[in-house]
């Protein structure tokens, strides 16, 4: 557990380096998760610490979002001001994009698999 | 009886203690109620959990700050949640080789539906320039996006509410697209939900199954890495175009 979770920040840390660096428009994290995946591939697979570290931090990935989410409360005003663009824009171009996606890869996968 | 009610509360609003201890409480108490109704979409735990939160502050008139400054130790996992989604990733590792292609082309014709029509749709309604931006980058995880309207001229605050209520859409509606489309795939399925609603869609992906979790994050990843790219270049463009 206390290995695992060393190693994550231990991740991000080098993630959160490179991007200072290399002024790179990419959050540290995520950086940092394509480094671990990376190492992953040339190691063949995580320990079980490290997997049953991972599955109980993403478990509750959700709850991670709550404090971000209350700022809403900032926004009330211009939300009050742009409700009717913002609460029509933002479902509408969400399910649109999950839409689109799910039609362009389940099309070529299809292609795929048929040659 | 009340002064001393009251010299307790104003000690505890000022201790980070009480921001962090209701979270945990909200967000327990909206997967109570998630479960009660069946993990039903509508009864999405982030949703239910912000909202009792800001009642809650605006009833005993407590600043954002102060609560952010106990809730900012949940906030701050973010961090290293982001980097333990390689593990999941990895597991996938042979149905992403077969993929490769597919995932690419999917990944580019999602990430420009997903900013065109979010700008679009808003300049059609009448939103302003800064809400426009902020609008722009509304599909990719808050840091990202909260960067590139940085950049752009938006508002990163704004905009980590617009991202967030994103997610919050996508997690509670992508069950009724894929039963309209008959998608069953769970590769398909994480993929767009990845794409459209970052960590949340992720959160709500891995409720679904181990591998629809997995290739959300894919989708969350990725999309994060190309918007972040892609986005400084194609905002101007959209703005002339719309006028």
């Amino acid at each position: 557990m206390l290995k695992a979770i060393t190693l994550l920040l231990l991740f991000q840390l080098i993630g959160e380096t490179i991007v200072m660096l290399f002024r790179l428009p990419v959050p540290g994290p995520v950086i940092g998760m394509a480094l671990l995946f990376g190492v992953l591939v040339l190691r063949d697979g995580a320990s079980t610490e490290l997997r049953n570290t991972a599955q109980s931090l993403l478990q509750h990935l959700s709850l991670l979002f709550v404090p971000a989410g209350v700022g809403v409360m900032l926004h009330f005003q211009r939300i009050a001001d742009e409700w009717l663009p913002i609460l029509i824009a933002l479902p509408v171009s969400t399910f649109a994009t999950i839409a689109v996606t799910a039609l362009v890869l389940r099309g070529l996968q299809r292609e795929e698999s048929l040659e | 009886m009340n002064a001393r009610l009251n010299e307790i509360w104003v000690y505890l609003a000022a201790s980070p203690l009480l921001g962090l201890t209701l979270t945990l409480l909200a967000y327990q108490g909206a997967v109570w109620i998630n479960r009660r109704c069946n993990g039903h979409p509508l009864a999405n735990p982030v949703l239910i959990a912000v909202l009792t939160l800001v009642a809650l502050l605006w009833i005993s008139g407590t600043p954002y700050p102060t609560y952010f400054d106990g809730a900012q130790f949940v906030h701050f996992l973010l961090g290293p949640a982001t980097v333990a989604l390689a593990i999941p990733l990895h597991a996938q590792l042979g149905r992403l080789r077969r993929l490769a292609g597919p995932l690419l082309v999917a990944l580019l014709v999602g990430s420009l539906t997903a900013a065109t029509s979010a700008v679009f749709i808003g300049r059609l309604l009448g939103a302003s320039d800064a809400t426009l931006v902020s609008l722009a980058p509304k599909s990719v995880t808050t840091p990202i996006a909260m960067g590139i309207a940085e950049r752009l001229g938006g508002l990163p605050s704004l905009t980590a509410v617009l991202v967030i209520l994103t997610g919050i859409f996508g997690a509670v509606g992508a069950q009724w697209i894929y039963r309209l489309m008959n998608c069953r795939d769970p590769a398909v399925r994480g993929f767009s939900l990845g794409i459209a609603s970052h960590g949340i869609g992720t959160a709500r992906a891995f409720q679904i199954g181990e591998q629809t979790g997995a290739f959300a994050a894919l989708g969350m990843g990725l999309n994060g890495l190309l918007t972040a790219v892609l986005l400084p270049w194609l905002m101007p463009i959209l703005m002339r175009w719309m006028g």
